[in-house]
């Protein structure tokens, strides 16, 4: 059920007019700035600084509910952290690109063209998420951090090399895209063959060559393609869509990167930390993770590192390897792993959807507060600073996370019975490794 | 879109400076005239600033938040009610002084094992520039007492001495023992042996005689004082004496770690007993001793420390508050 929404002038026009995605993006990059100066010169206590409650609250919450389950890479189509990056790239904002290259436009190495980078980025980020979510100043400087590498990729490589390469958000959010009900697709392949100087790519006085170095004409799903409308600009023919489509429609094909795969364990291994981490009542753990350098975070970090990259890997290849032994699959393992990791996505995705109803729901408050006293310094702009703390929601925060589960688990078990036909591999023991992994996180949850 | 271009980054550049530069200005006008005081753990630095000066007659503004958990701010020997100090907040507090000196200021919560530490200094100046009189020395430097000295008492009564009981017996002291000045300068312990030997009690027994001094030191206090010594005991003590006085509050452990020693025991009839109410104005009012003991003579007034001071021998006592002073 593909429903072409560029068909609509209106639509069409706001995508491809530059204006729009600016005034937003303006928005966005003041907001960002806010947050990092917050962080930087604000009070220290994280439930009342702009930077923590509108990042890994407000944001987070945006992001993790509305904007990746129903609109994919959306979010990155109005990031502002390339935007100064990319500005001093192109010597431009709006104006077409010139011939000559301002900076030293190198190509990325090819054998980092892949989303390892991404998980290594995200790992990190994960390993310090204790400090980096309470901590205003370490937030301030992981998005300073983020802005000013993305500038100086910008003037190094070619294109958004930091967001298709090295963003640690980019990597889960082009994973989860997939399972996105929104789509840019080519509306006819042929035209592209037939396309001589492929502007969508090389770029053209109407618009830049993808940002994400990508060809339209190829795109099978959406785990790349940042949504930034370039191609919509340039296409010569018309021939781009913006399209709605069913749920996990690009899961179909299942995967066969192993950095993927490895993406989808992190993802779903983190959900699974966090639960217990931040839900659950073992004060040792919140110490240990929070005690950064001492030795008790250093078995936070090993346990982080084994559960996600040996523990949970060991027990998945474990039931792919009696699902091919259950079908007497001729397909190597590891085709078998990558494919059946793209089950994971919808359970991943899900398991991120509960745990952060969880902690969205119990801490959004504090946003009325910071937006009218962002630093913590005594205002109240907008009359809300004085509003108490309290939980909202919460008689149907079970419920919900339930609920987010049950989907998640009937999700990941339609994807991987398409997965187990492409590769001719049972999928009832990856199916029996999702229900365990489920039933572990509502217990971490309850 | 000829305009485009440059307009699009005017409204980046004018965006990014509105953003980096109202808080910033908003912030300077709004905080003229304001000092504004930061509260940490002492751990962390305590209040930051920690020194403030103000002028007589003058009104100071404060505004104060707490960087990690909440504090609260008051001012030694004051009436001052104290205002809570909440992380991330600003209270603002306007204090107006009417005579020169340096006042104290504290935190009364419990925030950490060093609380008492968080201290800071009001150096208020102008007013009458006359020099202010010279105190009186408090009792314990009057009596050249030695507070940092072992006070084990001679003799401890086998139960716990009534003070209601005792009163029967009241007739037969002395006016001089019944004294203020004999109170505060002698232990219970002290007391015992004086009795002991005078003839006019030869006829009480040892218990009897406990009974007695339990009297004479309830007769020392009032209702209203027992129940200050009370707050303020729960107040400021307890966190590290416990309770009941037992030296085993919630930061005892951490009193041990620091200071090699527990908080002193005021359940314990040797040392106790052993103490004159001067030598433990001495041990309030300067602290040390090796323990962690704070300070208190910057923070509490003359009567408060007599009163807390009453209710610690509460703990070897009966008293009836009801009927002290009597």
């Amino acid at each position: 059920m593909h429903y072409e929404l560029t068909r609509f002038p209106l639509v069409k026009a706001l995508l491809k007019n530059r204006w729009p995605q600016m005034l937003v993006w303006l928005v966005m990059l003041a907001g960002f700035l806010f947050a990092i100066l917050s962080g930087f010169f604000g009070t220290p206590v994280g439930n009342r600084n702009f930077g923590i409650v509108f990042v890994w609250i407000a944001w987070w919450a945006v992001l993790i509910l509305v904007a990746v389950p129903f609109f994919g890479r959306g979010w990155c189509s109005v990031c502002p952290i390339p935007l100064p990056g990319e500005w001093l790239q192109r010597g431009a904002i709006m104006n077409p690109p010139g011939n000559k290259p301002k900076w030293y436009n190198l190509r990325w190495p090819n054998k980092l063209r892949n989303i390892w980078l991404q998980n290594l980025t995200f790992t990190l980020v994960a390993l310090f998420s204790s400090v980096i979510l309470t901590t205003p100043k370490v937030t301030a400087i992981v998005l300073a951090a983020m802005i000013f590498l993305a500038i100086g990729m910008s003037m190094v490589f070619e294109r958004r090399t930091f967001c298709r390469y090295i963003c640690p958000v980019s990597g889960f959010i082009g994973l989860y895209a997939q399972a996105a009900p929104l789509e840019l697709r080519v509306k006819d392949k042929q035209v592209c063959l037939t396309c001589k100087d492929k502007p969508c790519y090389n770029g053209s006085p109407a618009g830049y060559g993808c940002p994400w170095d990508v060809f339209p004409g190829g795109l099978t799903k959406n785990t790349y393609c940042g949504l930034c409308m370039e191609c919509l600009r340039t296409c010569p023919y018309e021939n781009i869509a913006v399209n709605t489509r069913p749920f996990s429609d690009d899961l179909a094909k299942p995967s066969t990167r192993m950095d993927e795969a490895f993406k989808a364990f992190i993802m779903l291994g983190a959900a699974m930390i966090y639960a217990g981490e931040f839900l659950g009542p073992w004060g040792s753990l919140k110490l240990a993770a929070y005690s950064v350098g001492s030795i008790s975070w250093f078995g936070y970090l090993v346990a982080f590192l084994v559960f996600i990259f040996g523990l949970l890997p060991a027990l998945f290849l474990g039931a792919v390897w009696i699902g091919n032994k259950l079908s007497q699959a001729t397909a190597a393992l590891k085709k078998s792993f990558t494919a059946f990791a793209t089950s994971l996505v919808p359970l991943g995705l899900m398991f991120w959807v509960a745990f952060s109803l969880s902690f969205v729901l119990t801490n959004a408050a504090y946003i009325f507060s910071s937006l009218s006293d962002p630093f913590g310094w005594g205002w109240n702009l907008f009359g809300t600073a004085a509003i108490p703390w309290q939980p909202i929601l919460t008689t149907i925060l079970l419920p919900l996370q339930t609920l987010a589960l049950a989907g998640g688990l009937l999700w990941t078990a339609s994807t991987a019975r398409k997965a187990g036909s492409e590769v001719k591999v049972s999928p009832v023991p990856v199916i029996v490794f999702s229900t365990a992994a489920t039933v572990a996180m509502l217990g971490l949850l309850l | 879109m000829k305009y485009s271009e440059p307009l699009s980054r005017i409204l980046i550049i004018s965006g990014v400076l509105l953003v980096l530069a109202v808080p910033f200005a908003a912030q300077a006008i709004g905080a003229q005239g304001v000092i504004e005081i930061h509260a940490r753990v002492a751990e962390s630095g305590g209040w930051t600033p920690s020194t403030i000066r103000a002028k007589v007659g003058v009104p100071l503004h404060l505004r104060m938040t707490s960087d990690d958990v909440m504090h609260s701010f008051a001012i030694g020997q004051s009436d001052t009610p104290a205002v809570d100090v909440l992380p991330g907040q600003m209270t603002d507090v306007t204090l107006t002084f009417d005579k020169p000196g340096t006042y104290t200021y504290y935190c009364t919560r419990w925030c950490g094992p060093n609380h008492w530490r968080m201290r800071g200094t009001i150096e208020v100046t102008g007013g009458d520039s006359a020099s202010p009189p010279p105190g009186t020395p408090p009792l314990y430097v009057t009596l050249n007492l030695d507070i940092d000295a072992a006070h084990p008492a001679a003799v401890i009564p086998v139960g716990i001495p009534e003070a209601q009981r005792g009163a029967q017996f009241a007739d037969l002291l002395t006016t001089t023992v019944m004294s203020l000045d004999y109170y505060r300068s002698h232990s219970p312990a002290h007391a015992f042996e004086d009795l002991r030997v005078d003839p006019s009690l030869t006829s009480l027994n040892n218990s009897d005689l406990w009974d007695l001094i339990a009297y004479l030191w309830q007769s020392n206090s009032t209702p209203e004082g027992l129940a200050e010594g009370q707050r303020l005991f729960a107040q400021n003590c307890t966190a590290c004496h416990g309770e009941t006085g037992g030296g085993n509050g919630v930061f005892s452990a951490n009193i041990k770690a620091l200071a090699g020693k527990t908080p002193a025991n005021f359940s314990d009839p040797t040392t106790m007993l052993g103490a004159a109410p001067a030598l433990l104005q001495g041990k309030i009012l300067r602290g040390g001793m090796g323990t962690g003991m704070p300070s208190w003579g910057p923070i509490l007034t003359d009567q408060q420390t007599w009163n807390i001071i009453s209710y610690l021998y509460t703990f070897q006592f009966n008293e009836n508050s009801a009927a002290a002073g009597k």
